[in-house]
């Protein structure tokens, strides 16, 4: 007998403006999702790894997650640099499942590794998958992660993403998400001996009814830690995207540095998107800040290029086009990133940007 | 020959009036300074001129070989030949420059094909690395190398004449003469012709002017020989204005 678990509420504040309300995990029964991996085979072990990033499960996805997680587990040793980017692809193709994939990266000491991981359904699957992802980053080692959600507009995602990073070790954990109906990803980053550093990333475009929603944590527990966040998204037709992230900065974290930015373009009058930033430092002798914006296409940009000659329904489109290139440009080497280009350039087309 | 002909400009930032009537012909080849102190309406000159979004016509006109350029949208001003060299050049994210003058060109239904080649010869005549050309439009861009980037596109584009609005501002002395000199020989290989406005002499030590005007409070007040520049070095705009 299966005990359907309590669900949270979007009254508590890490759930504020989410869907959550609107959903009933009854409707879904388990499914593993179809997996496949491209140049993983030598690095995987048998041996689960979960826990090495998440000590306990943050909320009861994650705890749904390590129930049923069919987990992926990629060992990188010592040393190891690992030039073929691996690539894990999660298919979704019955429709009323729910599926929860969990990828465990463990990167030993001064390794490195680019994983990339995407998520895929057709339009008109009605289901819901809900990935974990651990990454444990040992001394100088460096994880590049990026997790692509290309689900169809009727499939849900609720995903969680768990960095550690040790002395000198960097993290990198990239999100772009076009697809899903209400995707949402909780992206944790630790640090939390001195000198490592993180940096996250997201390019989020939400259309029609879609929504994204994204909570992000840089927390810092060791001194000299550096993190950087760029989270760029845009919402069209009667979209919705939030955003809401905190920099935590604890006692013996002097002389970190965080930074974190989120910029949100609102292409339709029905569009919404929410922005909210937030500090919490305990420390003296840190380097912080953050900014975040919601708007329309800069007027100062569009005229910027019409003074140049560019008339303004092609001034519009490589404004935005740039915004999304600037987070596209930022990606890790090595990712063929035209398939992605190319995405967002059919959902301009379909908003209507030319 | 293009002559840029502006007859009795009045015009207005909210409902405040800050050009009270401007009268100006300037024709290819020709290098009009226009000086003057904060807020006499020198920005508000060069905006007004390319049709900024936030400022308003109160009256008057402003011609390009007799075409009324008050009644084209901005980017058809640029089109038909005129340039606005920026104070402050936007910063685009993700845009590229190369991206920027093959549309503009495009738009002219100018040749494309020689374009790459047209960028690192204008960047290396005005010593601007070619690194720099292809990181996105003014971001991470120090105040020189702002300007000859918009130095640059003045050079691909080849308009018939160039607004300058303080092209001297935020310049090191290496960036100024580069850009400077840039326009001067513009004057010459392509008959520009040339607005600049400044708030400084040494501008006009490397860009020679024709004429040098001074604005005040919304009015030209004076215009003279290049002399004039010298007479307000020593003695300030107190006595115009």
């Amino acid at each position: 007998m299966t005990i359907t678990p309590i669900l949270p509420s979007a009254e508590e504040e890490i759930w504020r403006y989410s869907r959550i309300g609107d959903l009933n995990l009854d409707q879904f029964s388990l499914d593993a999702a179809r997996t496949e991996t491209i140049g993983a085979d030598a690095w995987r072990t048998a041996k689960s790894l979960a826990g090495i990033a998440m000590q306990k499960p943050a909320d009861v996805f994650a705890e749904l997650n390590a129930q049923h997680g069919e987990e992926i587990t990629i060992a990188i040793p010592r040393g190891k640099s690992v030039d073929q980017v691996i690539e894990i692809v999660h298919t979704i193709d019955k429709d009323g499942v729910v599926a929860y994939p969990r990828l465990v990266i463990d990167a030993g000491e001064d390794a490195e590794v680019t994983v990339v991981e995407r998520f895929v359904s057709a339009n008109g699957i009605h289901s819901l998958v809900v990935p974990v992802l651990e990454v444990r980053a040992a001394k100088a080692a460096r994880v590049n992660y990026v997790a692509i959600n290309e689900l169809g507009i009727n499939t849900w995602k609720i995903g969680h993403q768990q960095s550690v990073g040790y002395r000198d070790s960097t993290v990198r954990l990239n999100t772009i998400a076009l697809g899903g109906d209400y995707a949402r990803v909780r992206a944790e980053a630790r640090l939390v001996e001195q000198g490592a550093s993180a940096q996250q990333l997201a390019l989020y475009f939400a259309s029609g009814t879609q929504m994204h929603d994204f909570r992000t944590l840089q927390i810092h527990q060791a001194p000299r830690t550096y993190s950087d966040l760029l989270f760029k998204g845009a919402v069209g037709g009667t979209a919705r995207s939030v955003y809401t992230g905190l920099i935590k900065i604890e006692k013996n974290a002097a002389h970190a540095e965080a930074f974190q930015t989120n910029r949100n373009l609102t292409l339709g009058d029905g569009a919404w998107a929410e922005s909210v930033p937030n500090l919490e430092i305990e420390t003296n002798e840190v380097k912080c800040s953050h900014a975040s914006t919601v708007g329309s296409i800069d007027e100062e940009q569009r005229f910027y290029l019409e003074s140049r000659g560019v008339p303004p329904e092609i001034a519009e489109r490589l404004i935005v086009f740039g915004f999304f290139n600037d987070v596209l440009d930022r990606l890790p080497r090595g990712l063929d990133t035209n398939p992605l280009r190319d995405a967002v350039a059919q959902k301009l087309d379909a908003e209507g940007v030319r | 020959m293009s002559t840029l002909e502006i007859k009795g400009l009045r015009a207005a930032v909210g409902d405040k009036e800050i050009l009270k009537g401007i009268d100006l012909t300037i024709n290819s080849g020709e290098v009009h300074a226009i000086m003057g102190p904060n807020g006499a309406g020198k920005s508000t000159l060069s905006a007004i001129i390319m049709g900024k979004p936030g400022y308003r016509v109160l009256g008057g006109s402003v011609t390009l070989d007799g075409v009324d350029m008050l009644s084209l949208h901005t980017w058809e001003r640029a089109v038909a030949g005129l340039h606005l060299v920026m104070q402050y050049p936007t910063e685009v994210p993700g845009v590229h420059v190369d991206e920027v003058l093959r549309e503009a060109l495009k738009a002219r239904k100018r040749d494309i094909s020689g374009l790459t080649a047209t960028i690192s010869s204008e960047a290396s005549r005005i010593n601007f690395d070619a690194e720099l050309v292809s990181r996105a439009l003014n971001v991470d861009l120090s105040g020189g190398e702002k300007k000859r980037n918009e130095t640059l596109q003045l050079g691909v584009l080849e308009p018939k004449i160039a607004i300058l609005d303080e092209l001297d501002s935020g310049l090191d002395i290496d960036a100024l003469r580069d850009c400077a000199r840039r326009v001067e020989a513009a004057t010459h290989e392509n008959n520009l012709g040339v607005l600049a406005i400044t708030h400084y002499v040494r501008l006009l030590e490397e860009l020679k002017p024709d004429v040098i005007h001074i604005l005040s409070a919304g009015r030209i007040v004076k215009s003279g020989s290049p002399e004039l520049a010298d007479i307000l070095e020593r003695d300030g705009y107190a006595a115009f204005v």
